[in-house]
Order: structure tokens, then C-alpha cells, then sequence
């Protein structure tokens, strides 16, 4: 069957399972957007490509399947930059398709060309320049592969325009097993003598903390999970990218270490005998200054990629495999095994957990609202299955807090790479692999500025995401180290109390806009934006600017010197 | 011949390790492992490329390793992690066979070439283009010895041009009967 390289790359793209891309035409991928018209997947036309990179990486968080993102070349292509940077931090499968220039032009610095795939080298797990419209499908095949096996992540095919205009006689997509990928063989069964040994390490702690990070989401290892919990009655601590890992209500889940953990869970690892980590890499936030990290730990260290086992700590057992089957083998190979008592370790922790709960100060009456007290009552007015979709500063720190977490997927936000911006998209791409779910994209006032246009592309698109900014005026986590560590001198900080009209700008999307000064009118407006279905709701809650986030560690500082809220410090 | 030069300049062995690095040969795959070296601050000390079988299916990268840049079991988890990287090899420096060739130009008067020559046969190497006021010379053996060539040349002979490959090597063989 001849057909063109355009058509053979959208037939590709279908046989791959591909329901939606997110995307924006322009003239290097001009001939692809042509059999977009007679296809089953749904494109959703974005109004900046970022969002296009950002809805798919929400989407792919939500569903557990790879988003697809469709771009012209050259600035197009530079554009979803960002979001391949923040899936390549996150792991998160992402297969992003970038139109380019015809191939003999490729060189000569033609319109709208840029070298997309040097660019995107060192943030992609791989990617493609294809330069046969027959390749197209056992790339794209090969793409969708890599993006989501192995430790997930981003990867690129750029495809020159003569590519996709040329004829091609179209053979099927290859199957896994006959893709030709010689230097590509993820590991999943993790060494069993390994997994017998760090089950005995498990058993014979006396403090082991179960470090457990978003590789136990993306492996879908939710159940086994539970189970190893159950059978090791350790203490677990869910990462920034663990959220809803394990319910928050689960006696035994600590809550979040790291810079802003609770003091509970950031403690615990401190003085842990063995930190058990488990799809975690040990990064810079959870640990704080290194060498004063967990000093008395063993590690035994449980991850896809090889690479991360030994990074940034030493690991006693480093067990290569994906985090499902390694856990499943840890419980078959703990139930047998006699468990040391824990009861002395608990009982410290749960003093701790007694002594410092993550807590805020109430607003008094009639004062400025409380940005903790809006995502507790987001929490308490909206379906426990809400995803909550953050971007980057003080309020996703406190939506990472201070909501209850029960469900696995619900939580979504930029971790390693802290891309602003990232909420609105994202929550768009999680609303439509979940259509009939509530999303609420919780987002500061600065990022809601960076990428607010998408709701134009929620409103036309029938996408009713809700957003709740927590509008301080500022640059609220840059102003909480400003007002802490510069000596109070807020240097660019302030945006506007006044500048935009966030309710005008809403309506102007096509959205409903509510504007929330005083407690009193939080639930109705929650309540309202709950009920809303057919548009997107944005709602303008003004808080306090000097709230700080606390729990905190000083970067550079030891987990040790943690900063608890003032109201828990000792003497107060 | 001149000591085996042991020291001061960028040739010294002592911290190196040698990788070799079996590739698909597919366009930008040098540029991968170029750049995975450059954003993780490892550093390379030499590079050599070329086809690993009669097809050109596969090149392979031998790569000589600073191997107090970083940990050499994060360079070659990082390397494993690049799709186009089919195996590794890391060959220590007893089980690594190595060789280098080096191209030296040597600016020398014609009265003054017979010492030159004489150095130049002692060394193994040999003249491979000449001229009224110079002489292209080559060398290939181990490292170690056209460090050696290589200072005394440069001692002797201040102008001169020196060009070397970067090394190759394969693992030595079971019970091998090589010496160098």
C-alpha cells in the first residue's frame, strides 16, 4: 500500500495506541497535520507549545500512558524544550514530534530550522532523525518503546518535511520483540540472592525506613507495595513523586521528606539504621547536605536504572530492576523471615509525629486568608479521587503537604526540573486521560502567568479544568528565601496586587472567574467551581504574603538543623 | 633509549582507565557519547573511532577515562544508558592490549639529520616523507612507547609537530604471549 510518509507517520502513531496529541502545526509539519483530519486520534490544538509538552506530561502522569506531542520545527521545536527537560527529570514518557526541514536543506541554516535533536541530546532517553519515510514506522515503534520502558522518559523524532511528503509503501509497525534496539535491554527481575539478602537487612533493622520515591508509581507497584508495607511494619516516607504511593492515612506512612518533609518522616531517615529506598534517587532535596545524610544508615537501593544505584550514596545491595517485580520477590522472600520487634522505633516516632504534625497558624479573624487553610478546604470540598495538579514554589509545597493523599496518580507536579508554569497544562492533560475525574490545578499567581493561555485551549477543547491560584502578589518562595537568608532585601519579588484582573482574564479565556477575599466566601466558591462542568474555573483566592513554608532545610544545610514552624520551636 | 616518560604532561597513565565502547554506527552517536562525558564533568583524556566490522554496523569508541573526573561505575552506567551503546569494556591496564600511532614533522637542518635518523631507527619508527629542511616521521607501538619518542623528540628537536591518534586496545587474550 502506498501511502505518504505524513499518512504512514499518523497510521504509526495509531497502531502505537495513540488517543490524543497535543500539538501545533507550522510549515515543516504542515504535511502531517493533513491526515490528522481523517484519523481516530484526537488533537488537541494548543496555544503555545509548551503547554502542548505540558498537557502530555499531565496526561501521561494521570493514565500511565505515554503523552504524545506533535511541533513544527525550529522555534516550535525549541519551544517544547522545557517540558522534554522536565519529563527527563521526572521520568515521564513522552514522544514528541518535531517537524523539520526538507533534508537537503538540514545544514543551511534554512527558515526555521534548528539542529532540534543536538539540542535535545542530553534531555531525551533517545531520539530520531528520519531521513526515509520507510523507517517511519519501526522509529516511531522504537520511540514508544523507549519512552516507556526501562526507567520512562522523553524521547524526539524529527521528521523533514520531504520525509513526510515522499511515497512510502507502508508496512506495519514492528512488534517489541522485533525491534532491532542491540544496545537497549531493560532490566525487570531484580538478582534474587540480592533481594534474599536485603530482605534479611529488612527483617533485622531495628529502625528501617521504607524511602519510597516515584519509580513505585510509575512501576505500578501500588499493591505490592502495600504488601511489603504490611509484612515489614516499617515506616514509609513518600517522596515529592510519591504522593498517594500509600494512603496518607496509613498509620505507618510517615508523609514527605525532604527540604519541606514533615519533621516526622525527614527525622526518621536521620536516625534510620536502614533506609530501604525503593524507585528514589536520592536527590538533593530529600537529602539535604549529603555527608551528613542518614549517617548511621545501611542503604539497600531498588531502581531501574543502574546508573542511580551509587550516584549520590553508597548502597550496601543495589538491586537493579523494576520496582513491581523487586517488590513482589522482597515480600515473597520477608514472609518467612522473623522480624525484629519495632515497637521501640515507633514509639520515637510516634512521639515525633505528637510532638511536630505539619501545621500553620490559623488566620485570625477577619484576616488575610491562610494559602494552608484554601488546599485543606480544596481537599475537604472535592472528590477524594481529585488530581491535584501543581506548578512550582510555596504552593505546590503546601499542596504537597497539606493535602491527604489516598490514592495513588492524583498528585501531579514538576519535581527535579521545577518548571513554573507547568500546573494549568498539566492539569488540561490529566482532565482529558480522565475526563470524568475533578482536576484542580493548584498554582501561584506567578506561575499562573507563565502559562494562563491554555485555558483558552481548555475552554474551545471542552476541557472544564478547575485552578485555584493562591495569589500572594509575590514570587512567594523566592521571597521566603529573600525575606530568610538576604536579609529580608525582597529583590524583584513583587508582581501586582492589582495587575492582572485574574477574574476579567479568566472571562476573557471563556472561563468562570471568582475572586476570593475573606474565609467566609472560600467553601461557596470551592463549591461553585465543584458544581461548574462545562468550562474551566479559575479562582482567585488573594492570601498571605509572609506565610513561609515550613517545615524547612536550608539548602546546603543537614537534615538535622531542619526548621520546624515557629510555633513548634522550642521555647515557643 | 630514553627513559619511558613518566610524568608531568597530559600522557601520564597513571589515572586512567580505558573503556572500549562498542556503538551502532548511526549518525550523531560520537556526538552522544561526547556530550554524555560533557555534561556529566567526566573528562576524557583520548578518543579513537572507527568501524568494528566488515559491515560498519557498529564502530567502536576506545575511550580513555580520567578516572578521578568520576567514578568510573558512573561513566560506564551513564554510557549504558545511551541507546546506540551496544557493550562495554573495561580494560584495566593489564588486560588492555594498546596501541597508538604518532606523526611527528621534525624541523631539522640536512647536516644535522643523520642523529636524528639514527634516533628515529632506534625507536622503531620511520620516515615517511622528507623534505630539504624536515622529515615526517611515524611511530606506532604502545603508549608508553611513543611517550617516550615523543619527549625525546621534543627535547631534541623544539621545532617540531607532533600529532598522535588517542589509543586503541582490545582485551588481551587468555594465556597471551604479548609483552607489551
Amino acid at each position: 500500500m502506498n501511502i505518504t510518509g505524513a499518512q504512514a507517520l499518523i497510521k504509526a502513531l495509531e497502531q502505537q495506541g495513540t488517543e490524543v496529541i497535543f500539538g501545533y502545526p507550522g510549515g515543516a509539519i504542515l504535511p502531517v497535520y493533513d491526515p490528522i483530519i481523517d484519523s481516530s486520534i484526537r488533537h488537541i490544538l494548543v496555544r503555545h507549545e509548551q503547554g502542548a509538552g505540558h498537557m502530555a506530561e499531565g496526561y501521561a502522569q494521570a493514565t500511565g500512558r505515554p503523552g504524545v506531542a506533535m511541533v513544527t520545527s525550529g522555534p516550535g521545536a525549541t519551544n517544547i524544550v522545557t517540558p522534554i527537560s522536565n519529563a527527563y527529570m521526572d521520568s515521564i514518557p513522552l514522544v514528541v514530534i518535531t517537524g523539520q526541514v526538507p533534508t537537503a536543506a538540514i545544514g543551511t541554516d534554512a527558515f526555521q530550522e534548528c539542529d532540534i535533536t543536538g539540542i535535545t541530546m542530553g534531555i531525551t532517553k533517545h531520539n530520531w532523525l528520519i531521513k526515509d519515510a520507510k523507517d517511519i514506522p519501526d522509529v516511531i515503534a522504537e520511540a514508544f518503546y523507549v519512552a516507556t520502558t526501562g526507567r520512562p522518559g522523553p524521547v524526539l523524532v524529527d521528521v523533514p518535511k520531504d520525509v513526510t511528503q515522499s511515497m512510502v509503501d507502508w508496512h506495519d509497525c514492528p512488534s517489541p520483540a522485533e525491534l532491532n534496539l542491540p544496545g537497549y535491554h531493560p532490566l525487570l527481575e531484580g538478582d534474587p540472592e540480592a533481594v534474599a539478602a536485603a530482605a534479611r537487612m529488612l527483617a533485622e533493622a531495628e529502625r528501617p525506613v521504607l524511602y519510597v520515591g516515584g519509580g513505585v508509581l510509575k512501576a505500578r507497584a501500588i499493591e505490592a507495595l502495600a504488601e511489603l508495607v504490611r509484612l515489614s511494619g516499617a515506616p514509609v516516607v513518600t517522596t515529592l513523586m510519591a504522593r498517594g504511593a500509600l494512603p496518607d492515612s496509613h498509620p505507618q506512612n510517615l508523609g514527605m521528606p525532604g527540604m519541606h518533609g514533615n519533621y516526622t518522616a525527614v527525622t526518621a531517615m536521620q536516625r534510620a539504621d536502614l533506609l530501604f529506598s525503593l524507585g528514589a534517587r536520592f536527590d538533593d532535596r530529600v537529602t539535604g547536605r549529603l555527608d551528613a545524610f542518614a549517617p548511621n544508615a545501611a542503604i539497600v537501593h531498588v531502581d531501574i536504572d543502574p546508573a542511580e544505584i551509587g550516584k549520590v550514596r553508597a548502597a550496601n545491595i543495589g538491586i537493579v530492576g523494576d520496582a513491581r517485580h523487586v517488590i513482589e520477590a522482597l515480600s515473597t522472600a520477608s514472609a518467612t523471615l522473623p522480624r525484629t520487634d519495632l515497637s521501640a522505633w515507633w514509639k520515637t516516632l510516634d512521639g515525633w509525629r505528637a510532638q511536630f504534625p505539619m501545621t500553620y497558624e490559623p488566620a485570625a479573624e477577619g484576616a488575610v486568608l491562610k494559602p494552608q487553610a484554601i488546599i485543606e478546604r480544596l481537599n475537604a470540598l472535592s472528590p477524594k479521587d481529585a488530581i491535584v495538579v501543581a506548578g512550582v514554589g510555596q504552593h505546590q509545597m503546601w499542596a504537597a503537604q497539606h493535602w491527604d493523599y489516598e490514592y495513588p496518580y492524583t498528585w501531579i507536579n514538576s519535581g527535579g526540573a521545577g518548571t513554573m508554569g507547568f500546573a494549568i497544562p498539566a492539569a488540561i492533560g490529566a482532565k482529558v486521560g480522565h475526563p470524568g475525574r475533578t482536576v484542580w490545578a493548584i498554582d501561584g499567581d506567578g506561575c499562573f502567568q507563565m502559562t494562563a493561555q491554555e485555558l483558552v485551549t481548555a475552554r474551545s477543547e471542552g476541557i472544564p479544568i478547575k485552578v485555584a491560584i493562591l495569589n500572594n502578589s509575590y514570587l512567594g518562595m523566592v521571597r521566603q528565601w529573600q525575606e530568610m537568608f538576604y536579609e529580608e532585601r525582597y529583590s524583584e519579588v513583587y508582581l501586582s496586587q492589582d495587575l492582572p484582573n485574574y477574574v476579567m482574564w479568566a472571562e476573557a479565556m471563556g472561563c468562570v472567574g471568582i475572586r476570593v477575599d475573606r474565609a467566609e466566601d472560600v467553601d461557596a466558591a470551592i463549591e461553585r467551581a465543584n458544581s461548574i462542568n462545562d468550562r474551566p474555573v479559575v479562582i482567585d483566592f488573594r492570601t498571605d504574603a509572609t506565610e513561609k513554608v515550613f517545615p524547612m532545610v536550608a539548602a546546603g544545610a543537614s537534615n538535622d538543623d531542619i526548621m520546624v514552624h515557629p510555633t513548634q520551636q522550642v521555647g515557643a | 633509549m630514553p627513559e619511558p616518560f613518566s610524568g608531568t604532561t597530559t600522557h601520564s597513565p597513571i589515572t586512567h582507565h580505558i573503556l572500549s565502547v562498542l556503538v551502532e554506527n548511526k549518525a550523531g552517536v560520537l556526538a552522544r557519547v561526547a556530550g554524555l562525558f560533557s555534561r556529566r564533568s567526566f573528562n576524557i583524556f583520548s578518543l579513537a573511532v572507527a568501524p568494528a566490522d566488515a559491515h560498519e554496523r557498529f564502530s567502536r569508541i576506545t575511550i580513555v577515562v580520567d578516572a578521578e573526573s568520576a567514578p568510573l561505575e558512573q561513566v560506564v552506567g551513564q554510557l549504558n544508558k545511551l541507546i546506540n551503546v551496544v557493550e562495554i569494556r573495561d580494560l584495566g591496564s593489564n588486560e588492555a592490549l594498546e596501541r597508538e600511532l604518532l606523526l611527528a614533522t621534525v624541523h631539522v637542518p640536512h647536516q644535522e639529520r643523520d642523529h636524528l635518523l639514527e634516533s628515529v631507527a632506534d625507536a622503531g619508527a620511520s620516515v615517511v616523507d622528507i623534505s630539504d629542511d624536515a622529515i615526517t616521521v611515524t611511530l606506532s607501538g604502545t603508549p608508553t612507547a611513543l611517550n617516550a619518542f615523543e619527549a625525546m623528540v621534543a627535547q631534541g628537536y623544539p621545532q617540531c609537530e607532533i600529532q598522535r591518534t588517542g589509543r586503541v586496545a582490545l582485551p588481551r587474550l587468555n594465556n597471551s604471549a604479548t609483552t607489551a
